[in-house]
């Protein structure tokens, strides 16, 4: 059955921003499917409001919409471009629900669209529990004892029946959002409520909990014609009970033998069938550990995450596929891209094992909760490949970059006998080293097993690298053999690990394995275990004998990937790393990316001409630079990750495309870089870098308070804060003290005024300035979580000079060749200062080149290479603004990080951001708002509860939102406000007032908007943060900004005035020149 | 203890032994399935070669006293990268390894399979030898002097000496027989090296399985007035078991044969046709196989080093019914006339996928149904 030849036109529906489970994978399944249209003839309509995505590029959709991932604008955009089909599978759950709305609304009949691949049908009977439990039942599979419950009273009646525990798990959610495992009925209580309001359809399950079983997942394929595959098979190391994006997962299942196996997989075969999908799904098991009995746990009729790491690991493309399969291709007409001689009929199997770990935010959220269960709390992921568990773990470890580079952490080893047990009993982001830990104290595989239900086969392999551990500290530096060595390194040991462990250099340790002629080979995934020879160039290293790597004729380029998703170093630098090696190849070079991140486009086996899926790490990196020679290395469009590898690769003679190390260092040296600045005469906020309590005290003396401080050498603002008194900053300077101990910490004056931004692309001699961007909260808010609008409306033409030629200035300076971002703070004394300098891509680029046009990575790319921006055919200087606005707009992942205070600040909180873009500057605000997820409330009612600073401010504010029909409920001292300035509210008791108080009101569901700003005092502030989270977790837009808070007013008035919004495709602005209409 | 193995061209792969010590001689062939190795080396299909496995991790879940395909321990030798000595499974009794002890068999692990795999394929399979007490160059040299792999009859060496009934282990049998099969039919199996699933598969769909020796007549087979005849899988070259093709010709026409794997090249040199060596074989648990009379793609279980020659059946009365989407080599053949049908994967799985159990069943309907041959199709498992 050749492509359906009426299909002329598809629509894909993308995922929108990335958050707490749904991150970089549907970028790189939404450009897999964009590209396997393409193949087929098919003209692709996109809908993503995420600028920052590979698949919002002009290049791989015809008419690409950035726009909000809401019924209406959909809606609109169908109507104009009237496609005869969509596809809504490759999404993630955003894409899903929203084709499901389409479907449901009858817009697609409307239009007469065609809801390609998985049906409506059967898309409802995988994802309607009560649908997707009759129809296991009709064809014998096991489902566990649950009930369907719309309140919290058949919830505690079913409980009575089956006992406890029980696990809650609200219908149409992503990542598990508002589940939870109760133990009683208190418990039960909570999370039901909790998860019936966060439900799409205020529906939740509860049933019986098979905490502790096997948790095995299939990936599954099938087409019109009913041929079904599974692609692989996965096991959790985590058992039953831990989301499986929080789990540490192998490929292939390793505790299972033919029989579970098959019986699984002939299950999968059944559930796919009987669901009528086409296309894939994944499919989860929970099987007993002592016998062949097994559960269905849940089905996802769409790519995923799970589907997208089970590609990585195969080598099998999932979204390429289904899109082939949605528009009427059957798997054996589709060929192997990896082997091109075999169809994508078959089934994958591999001869190595992967890894897949998880990367949590609590590096950024110290105080949140960190204990793991069915929501998942990882913001990404990353994989590793070897030919042992105990090295592809091993490796993984490394990967997450979070110092760790064995399975020793320092707070774990630190912990009492009660803490390890309790982390063994009650999983966090540390069970893995509290595992370790636990061998390392004596205890045996069983009781590790007893308390954490962890399967033996993986606690063995765990207490094999911990004997080998505590064998190599034993030997010492001196007395360790060669044997021991070569074993170490077979096992997956780090160079770093065996040299911490000896007490001696990593170098030293390298030269020592280097003498003995230990370097790893690499060997290829090719979805095949070597049967047929694959041409895809997809590697991974491993000690073994034979090295399959051919280097190329042609000249070589390494481009340093960008690692895990996490916050503060988001998919914006995937989206950088893909372009850079398209600019690579377009200059005539052969590129070559490093990265550990399975989400990603640019660990796609076709996006660059070699693929080393491998740990960024100075060892790693430096084993593929050894065999591939490249002319150089590129390190600035992996982030943070990247850059900090700069010194390395300077120490070893590695050159650098690009700016040198010398203008990096200066960049990120503070000394030096103030230096520059008053050769410049550029002004920088008052502050110097401290290096102990008293020299802070001293140093914010001098320069006053409020003071920002902040450890050198970050990303994404880690660790920063406004300190407002000496004791705040004492014990700021206490918590500090391990962050970063090579590097001072950094204490500034902290200057109020309009935060600006600007992204530099620069030849070495020249300037490009693609956009300015002016933030909309003021200073002090992390550019990561504020709203920014390009071009600026509030800026002179004066201010936008100025900071042309500062930029330009210090390009010139740095001798920047590529990227550069520079944040500026203009201060209420109209002074510009230069906040800082980051001598690298920045998260902001790919919305810049979205809305300029220009593809910056790729000029900048080329001017790495030496050409030169003017023969590129670009003029210096700033981008002539173009007749439109861009709105960027953070986006949170709150609801699945309890215990995370949501407040705006300078550290860093958001997952993911939006774009909202319009000819009128106050559509652009409310497109960036829906998309945002913020639920522009249409009048109702609004709680306030601000600061004293504030409530001068505030009053302004909120009056307009009262004459725009608010009902304004105050706390005390806002209401008396409000009072005296002749604003009507009604006065609301505080926690701490008695009840029926301000949480009561929040929980009542009669509020519309929360406004709360910081209170520099303690008490306030701790019933602030509560007000907060109740606010979240009831899933009420809550501003802690007032310029937040004036933007929806504006998006507020903007909805109420203008009626119709108009949706163009990003092709129609980039026609559009000439500057905005203000 | 350190091993090697040594391919017949010199190759050497440097290893640690497993199991027994001392040496294994075999053809070198890969198998890519992730697991099923207890009863890939029961297997007699794998008399005479000696078992890589591609995947690096054997021995994770252990070894039962149920996933025998046959009571013996059949590959010459086997050859891993990683050894799993501490298994973890419910059903584990053993750990490969004392598995391997107790069944005396010569194993090498730590070998770099992946370039062992890649040399096969690129090479194609020869014979080879395990050791731990000699030189390559002795090695090497004892290969030469040993017959290869095509010049024994290793069928000879793995069937069965006297005919007897088959029935299931008391465990299966008390399930099976609330399958209630009342009148069963009499299916003679010509062992060339059956495989308990096989007739476990037969048993199920109601079928009361005789399993006779390879060089039964097919007067012999007669005498039993069976319903059907099955034809094994089993191990060597097809090309040489004359006696095998004789009695297969002699029962064409007379009784409803349905082969499988050898038993389908078994049918193809009845019908007059011929077998050929594949460079590597298809040995593993992901080969897709196109039916083309439904159309349909089902993921098979395969171990074959040989293939039928589609070309020497023109004009045979057998046409090809099934093809390899991979190589699109023979998969299946179907003689309506003759009333007999083959299939080179293994529909029984064990291991691997159970997407043409339903060819058990087609097989007992047809013969119920003769009239309705053709038409009868495997049911979706």
């Amino acid at each position: 059955m050749p492509t359906r030849d009426d299909l002329k036109k598809v629509m894909v529906i993308g995922s929108g921003p990335i958050v707490i489970g749904q991150a970089a994978e549907f970028d790189y399944a939404g450009t897999q499917a964009c590209k396997a249209l393409h193949e087929e003839g098919i003209e692709v309509v996109l809908i993503n409001s995420n600028p920052a995505t590979i698949m919002t590029d002009t290049n791989m959709a015809d008419r690409v919409y950035v726009e909000p991932l809401t019924l209406e604008f959909a809606a609109r955009i169908m109507e104009q471009e009237r496609p005869q089909g969509l596809i809504g599978t490759l999404g993630g759950q955003t894409g899903l629900n929203l084709a499901t709305q389409l479907a449901r609304t009858g817009v697609l009949d409307q239009f007469e669209v065609d809801l390609l691949g998985t049906s409506l049908e059967a898309i409802e009977r995988a994802e309607d529990r009560e649908r997707f439990r009759q129809t296991m039942r009709e064809i014998g599979e096991p489902i566990p004892e649950s009930a369907i419950v719309n309140n919290i009273e058949e919830a505690l009646a079913f409980s009575r029946t089956i006992g406890f525990p029980i696990i809650v798990r609200p219908a149409y959610t992503l990542g598990g959002t508002g589940g939870g495992i109760a133990w009683s009925e208190a418990e039960l209580r909570d999370i039901c409520s909790r998860g019936l309001t966060v439900s799409m359809i205020h529906q939740v399950l509860v049933e019986r909990c098979v905490i502790g079983w096997k948790e095995i997942e299939y990936e599954v394929m099938r087409d019109a014609a009913d041929t079904c595959i599974t692609v692989c098979s996965m096991e959790n190391m985590d058992p039953m009970g831990v989301h499986t994006g929080d789990s540490i997962v192998v490929a292939p299942a390793q505790t299972l033998g033919d029989q579970e196996y098959q019986m699984l997989r002939t299950a999968s075969l059944k559930i796919i069938r009987a669901l009528g999908i086409e296309g894939g799904c994944n499919i989860q098991f929970g099987l007993d550990t002592d016998s062949y009995e097994y559960y269905v746990i849940e089905v996802n009729p769409r790519v995923s995450r799970s589907s997208a790491l089970a590609s990585k690991a195969t080598g099998y493309p999932i979204a390429r596929v289904a899109a082939k399969i949605a528009v009427g291709l059957r798997l054996d007409e589709i060929p192997n891209a990896v082997t091109q001689k075999t169809l994508a009929c078959f089934e994958p199997t591999i001869d190595y094992i992967v890894a897949k770990i998880p990367r949590w935010p609590f590096d950024k959220f110290a105080l949140g909760d960190r204990t793991i269960g069915t929501q998942m709390k990882a913001t990404g992921e990353v994989m590793a490949i070897d030919r042992s568990f105990e090295a592809a773990l091993l490796k993984g470890v490394r990967s997450l970059e979070i110092g760790a580079y064995g399975l020793r952490s320092k707070t774990v080893s630190q912990w009492g006998e009660m803490e390890v047990e309790q982390c063994l009993k009650e999983a966090t982001d540390e069970r893995l080293f509290a595992i370790a830990e636990a061998f390392r104290r004596g205890m045996m595989v069983e009781e590790v097993a007893e308390l954490s239900r962890v399967d033996p086969w993986f606690l063995r392999k765990i207490k094999n690298i911990v004997d080998l551990e505590q064998e190599i500290r034993q030997a010492g530096a001196e007395g360790i053999t060669d044997e021991l060595v070569a074993r170490a390194k077979k096992t997956g040991f780090s160079d770093h690990e065996m040299a911490d462990l000896l007490g001696i250099a990593e170098r030293e340790m390298r030269e020592r394995r280097q003498a003995l002629n230990l370097i790893p080979p690499y060997k290829m995934v090719d979805t095949c275990a070597a049967e047929f020879e694959a041409v895809t160039p997809y590697y991974y290293s491993t000690y073994e004998t034979e090295c399959e790597v051919e280097v190329a004729e042609k000249p070589r380029v390494i481009v340093i990937g960008a690692g895990p998703i996490r916050i503060g170093q988001g998919i914006e630098f995937d989206y950088c790393t893909v372009h850079a090696v398209w600019a690579l190849r377009e200059e005539g070079y052969q590129s070559i990316i490093i990265n550990s991140n399975p989400e990603t486009v640019s660990t796609d086996f076709d996006t660059s001409d070699k693929l080393y899926f491998e740990p960024i790490t100075e060892e790693d990196v430096l084993h593929i630079i050894a065999r591939e020679q490249p002319e150089g290395v590129v390190v600035q469009f992996g982030g943070q990750t990247a850059i900090n590898l700069a010194g390395v690769f300077h120490e070893n003679g590695v050159r650098l495309l690009g700016t040198d190390f010398e203008g990096i260092d200066i960049a990120e040296d503070r000394d030096r870089f103030e230096r520059l600045l008053r050769e410049l005469d550029i002004a920088k906020p008052a502050g110097r870098g401290v290096a102990s309590v008293e020299e802070a005290v001293r140093t914010a003396g001098e320069i006053g308070y409020p003071v920002l401080v902040r450890p050198s050498y970050v990303l994404g603002g880690r660790a920063m804060e406004i300190v407002y008194s000496e004791d705040e900053l004492v014990s700021y300077m206490r918590l500090a003290a391990d962050v970063s101990p090579r590097h001072p910490i950094l204490v500034d004056k902290y200057v109020v005024g309009t935060e600006l931004e600007v992204d530099v692309i620069c030849d070495g001699e020249e300037a490009l300035i693609p956009g300015v961007m002016e933030h909309i909260e003021r200073a002090g808010v992390h550019s990561g979580d504020s709203m920014a609008v390009c071009p600026p409306v509030s800026l002179s033409r004066e201010v936008q000079d100025k900071v042309v030629d500062y930029s330009t200035r210090l390009a010139r300076a740095l001798q920047v060749r590529g990227l550069m971002n520079i944040q500026f703070v203009l201060g209420a004394d109209g002074v510009l200062y230069v906040l800082e300098v980051n001598p690298r891509a920045s998260r902001t680029v790919p919305y810049l080149s979205k809305i300029t046009g220009i593809s910056m990575v790729n000029v900048a790319t080329k001017c790495m290479l030496g050409r030169k921006l003017k023969e590129l055919g670009h003029t210096p200087g700033l981008f002539p603004p173009r007749s439109y606005y861009a709105v960027k707009a953070p986006v949170f992942s709150f609801a699945k990080l309890t215990e995370v205070d949501i407040n705006l600040g300078p550290e860093m909180k958001s997952t993911g951001e939006i774009m909202g873009i319009d000819t009128d500057y106050s559509k652009a605000v409310y497109k960036a708002m829906v998309a945002a997820g913020i639920e522009v409330p249409n009048g109702g009612s609004l709680i306030a509860t601000v600061a004293d600073k504030d409530k001068e401010e505030a009053g302004e504010l909120i009056r307009e939102l009262a004459e725009l029909g608010f009902r304004v409920h105050a706390t005390r001292g806002t209401h008396e406000h409000l009072e005296k300035i002749g604003v009507p509210s009604t006065p609301v008791k505080k926690i701490s007032e008695g009840s029926p108080n301000i949480i009561d009101l929040v929980r009542s569901g009669e509020i519309h908007l929360v406004l709360n700003t910081l209170s520099p005092d303690r008490n306030p502030e701790r019933e602030g943060a509560r007000i907060r989270r109740a606010s979240v977790e009831y899933s009420i837009p809550c501003l802690t900004s007032l310029d937040t808070a004036r933007a929806l007013l504006l998006a507020l008035t903007s909805r109420r005035e203008s009626g119709e919004f108009t949706s163009l495709p990003i092709q129609e602005y980039e026609k559009m020149v000439g500057p905005a209409a203000t | 203890m350190k091993a090697i193995l040594v391919l017949a061209d010199g190759t050497v792969f440097e290893g640690e032994s497993i199991g027994k010590p001392g040496r294994a001689l075999g053809e070198v062939v890969f198998d890519t399935a992730m697991v099923g190795y207890q009863q890939a080396v029961t297997d007699p299909s794998f008399k005479g070669q000696l078992l890589t496995f591609t995947y690096p991790l054997i021995g994770n879940y252990g070894t039962n006293g149920e996933d025998y395909e046959s009571p013996q321990f059949q590959a010459a030798g086997v050859i891993v990268k990683g050894m799993c000595e501490e298994p973890s499974n419910f059903r584990s009794t053993e750990s490969l390894g004392e598995f391997l002890e107790r069944h005396g068999v010569v194993g090498i692990a730590s070998v770099d399979t992946r370039a062992l795999t890649r040399k096969l394929r690129t090479a194609g399979v020869m014979m080879g030898t395990i050791s731990t007490d000699e030189t390559p160059e002795e090695a090497v040299r004892r290969i030469e002097e040993s017959p290869g792999y095509a010049e024994v009859d290793l069928v000879e060496k793995v069937s069965t000496p006297t005919p007897y009934e088959w029935e299931p282990g008391q465990k299966a049998g008390k399930a099976q027989a609330r399958m209630g099969f009342e009148d069963r039919l009499t299916i003679v199996v010509l062992d060339y090296g059956i495989r308990a699933s096989i007739l476990r598969s037969l048993y199920e769909v109601g079928c009361r399985p005789i399993v006779m020796p390879c060089k039964t007549t097919a007067a012999q087979v007669l005498e039993e007035k069976p319903d059907g005849v099955v034809l094994s899988p089993g191990p060597g070259d097809p090309s040489r078991l004359t006696y095998a093709m004789e009695t297969v010709r002699g029962l064409l026409g007379r009784v409803p044969v349905f082969g499988i794997c050898l038993g389908n090249h078994m049918l193809t040199h009845a019908l007059g046709g011929k077998t050929f060596k594949l460079k590597f074989g298809h040995r593993g648990g992901n080969h897709p196989v196109r039916d083309l009379t439904t159309g349909r793609v089902r993921i098979t279980s395969q171990n074959h080093g040989y293939a039928a020659d589609p070309a020497t059946l023109e004009g045979s009365g057998a046409s090809v019914s099934q093809i390899n989407l991979n190589d699109e080599t023979v998969e299946g053949l179907e003689a309506p006339g003759l009333r007999a049908f083959s299939i080179q994967y293994h529909a029984e799985a064990s291991p691997g996928p159970l997407d043409s159990k339903g060819i058990f069943g087609q097989f007992v309907r047809r013969i119920r149904e003769p009239e309705r041959w053709s038409e009868i199709v495997p049911e979706v498992y």
